[in-house]
């Protein structure tokens, strides 16, 4: 039973930087529908930007998060304004294959000696490891950091979607972008400020990861990106709290997996899982099955 | 008669082809390191026009290629190891059956997820692949000649510029033919626009399955090919990023443009490694820094593919020649 709460904890601890993850991939794609495959990598430079400001400026916990966060969100405005908006009204595949042209370049510009480097770097952490016994049960305030930093994102986002005029104005978009154009939205400001929302969580979900998992490497962000998207479309896409069901779900399971069955067998299960709920349900857990017009 | 005059085109072509390229290889013109990268080019074309079937044609967006790409690898591989040895009719039946295996899985992939759409089939294909990349990882706990995440070892190089220049044409006749029946057509009306094609009565569900196995098929045989090129397979070569490539090479050459598909293959491949020629020593990881920034502004510059619609005069249907 212990050993079954102690994996519920690891489970959680991943779940939940999926769930930054998958949160900017959701509400990217709610709003110009396009799988943003450079998303996982933007997560990537998040982590750097977080060893670089641990390691070498030795800033305090907050100037790090928000170091990522600043760095992430200008990287991924830029990415916007430069590689996808000029694709806005081409077919779909095409800015498809640019967000694959973005990842594959991020992932392999940062790899260069003259950048990153292509090796592992070990994350220092930022703050001495606590952990706490409770029956048995170890719980790190490593654990806590994430949990809280997630909540407290995850509470912000929810307040600048349902309560604020640029919130409106992103429901406005993903609702109907032609329409909120017309209404005076001024539409591609509302995508620049999505793209730049996600990133911001992805940024600190890459300092997150890199406190929590201490390795960081230019190709980080492939696999956790692959599953964060593939979490958001369990939850039902472009829905918020559907992201962050479909992450805490990837967690568990991917944790139970390595636990009761194989470590092998970590990667597969997600996407086992992933086909079985889209066959039970089309749209995802919480999505709005979609009416076909003629 | 008309069966075999219809034969005489195709066999001429393959015999220039076969025999021009296996000469200039045996007469040193050609150094045999460019000849097996010639070799690849057209197995990776072959796998390419099967995505191009379907995704280009039948509009089914596929993000799982490369996992059946393995499957017909892992079983052609694993057919002539055990049973072939060296024989080159057995290396032709290892191959049907590698497509076989490919096509019995689409089948069995097919059936529950075509009925979801776009991005969903997407997603869902992405998601078989990763599973099949689990699948070969573990490959060994099973099956020990597999090799597993350490690779497998031992298969014959049967793979030689006739076979590849065979089953390239081949594979031309059979999407050239498949497109221009009535087969072709309605699985075009579904890429267009499904519920119109549903109207009209056209069984779209079948229609795609056609399409999807079909392709399918053909990514089994390329891989069954791959294998026996270099008498090495690893899970790493059937990964995402496999599928990505043989997608990408589809969409620059034009969604459903088989002249575009042909052509971005043998360009795709040559550049990869004429890359590596060019760049001084000590830059070569700049390559895939290059590629990504060449796919952006071709993206960029042409969304619909540098063929567009244009197809090879071999290629197009009779109504248009």
């Amino acid at each position: 039973m212990e050993y079954f709460l102690q994996q519920v904890i690891n489970g959680l601890q991943i779940g939940f930087v999926y769930a930054l993850i998958a949160l900017g991939y959701t509400m990217v794609y709610g709003i110009v529908r396009l799988i943003n495959f450079a998303h996982g990598d933007v997560f990537m430079i998040g982590a750097f930007i977080g060893l670089y400001a641990v390691e070498r400026y030795q800033w305090p916990l907050t100037a790090v998060f928000v170091s990522a966060v600043v760095g992430c969100t200008i990287l991924a405005v830029l990415i916007e304004q430069l590689a996808y908006r000029p694709l806005r009204h081409a077919p779909k595949i095409a800015s498809l294959i640019t967000a694959i042209g973005v990842s594959l370049f991020l992932e392999y510009f940062t790899s260069l000696r003259q950048v990153f480097g292509p090796h592992f770097y070990s994350f220092p952490r930022p703050f001495p490891v606590v952990r706490w016994n409770w029956h048995g049960i170890l719980v790190t305030n490593i654990q806590a950091v994430i949990f809280f930093v997630t909540v407290f994102c995850l509470l912000l986002l929810q307040f600048i979607v349902f309560r604020t005029k640029m919130g409106r104005a992103m429901r406005a978009v993903s609702f109907d972008y032609v329409t909120a154009g017309l209404m005076g939205v001024n539409v591609n400001v509302v995508i620049s400020f999505t793209f730049g929302l996600g990133a911001a969580l992805a940024g600190v979900g890459g300092v997150l990861y890199g406190i929590a998992y201490p390795q960081v490497n230019t190709f980080m962000g492939f696999m956790p990106g692959l599953k964060a998207f593939t979490a958001a479309v369990l939850g039902g896409i472009g829905n918020i709290p559907g992201a962050v069901l479909g992450a805490l779900i990837m967690g568990q399971s991917e944790t139970m997996v390595s636990a009761y069955v194989s470590s092998a067998y970590r990667d597969g299960i997600a996407f086992v899982i992933l086909i079985l709920v889209l066959l039970w349900k089309p749209t995802g857990i919480l999505g709005t099955p979609r009416t076909e017009k003629v | 008669m008309r069966l075999l005059r219809s034969l005489i085109k195709p066999v001429v072509a393959y015999a220039f082809l076969a025999g021009s390229i296996s000469l200039l290889a045996e007469g040193g013109v050609v150094n045999p390191y460019w000849v097996q990268i010639l070799e690849l080019a057209c197995i990776v074309a072959i796998s390419a026009q099967g995505l191009n079937i379907i995704y280009g044609h039948t509009g089914l967006f596929s993000l799982g290629h490369a996992a059946f790409y393995g499957i017909g690898a892992y079983t052609a591989a694993y057919l002539m190891k055990t049973y072939g040895g060296q024989s080159q009719a057995a290396f032709f039946a290892a191959l049907l059956a590698g497509g076989g295996a490919a096509a019995a899985v689409a089948c069995l992939i097919g059936l529950p997820t075509l009925r979801l759409t776009s991005d969903y089939l997407g997603i869902a294909t992405l998601g078989f692949g990763i599973i099949m990349k689990v699948v070969f990882d573990s490959a060994d706990r099973f099956l020990p000649e597999l090799g597993g995440a350490r690779g497998m070892t031992g298969i014959a190089k049967m793979t030689t510029v006739p076979w590849v220049v065979f089953f390239l044409l081949a594979s031309l006749l059979v999407v050239r033919n498949l497109i221009h029946s009535s087969y072709g057509r309605a699985i075009l009306s579904i890429r267009e626009d499904e519920i119109a094609a549903e109207t009209m009565g056209i069984d779209t569900f079948q229609y795609k399955m056609v399409g999807f196995v079909a392709g399918c098929t053909f990514a089994g045989v390329a891989g069954g090919l791959y294998a026996h090129l270099y008498a090495f397979l690893h899970p790493s070569n059937f990964d995402f990023f496999k599928s990505i490539d043989i997608l990408v090479i589809v969409v620059l050459g034009g969604l459903g443009n088989m002249s575009g598909t042909l052509v971005a293959s043998f360009g795709w491949i040559f550049l990869l490694e004429g890359l590596r020629v060019v760049l001084p020593p000590g830059y070569v990881e700049f390559r895939w820094v290059l590629i990504p920034v060449l796919l952006i502004v071709t993206m960029l510059l042409r969304p619909q593919g540098i063929f567009g619609a244009r197809e090879f005069p071999f290629l197009r249907g009779k109504v248009y020649r």
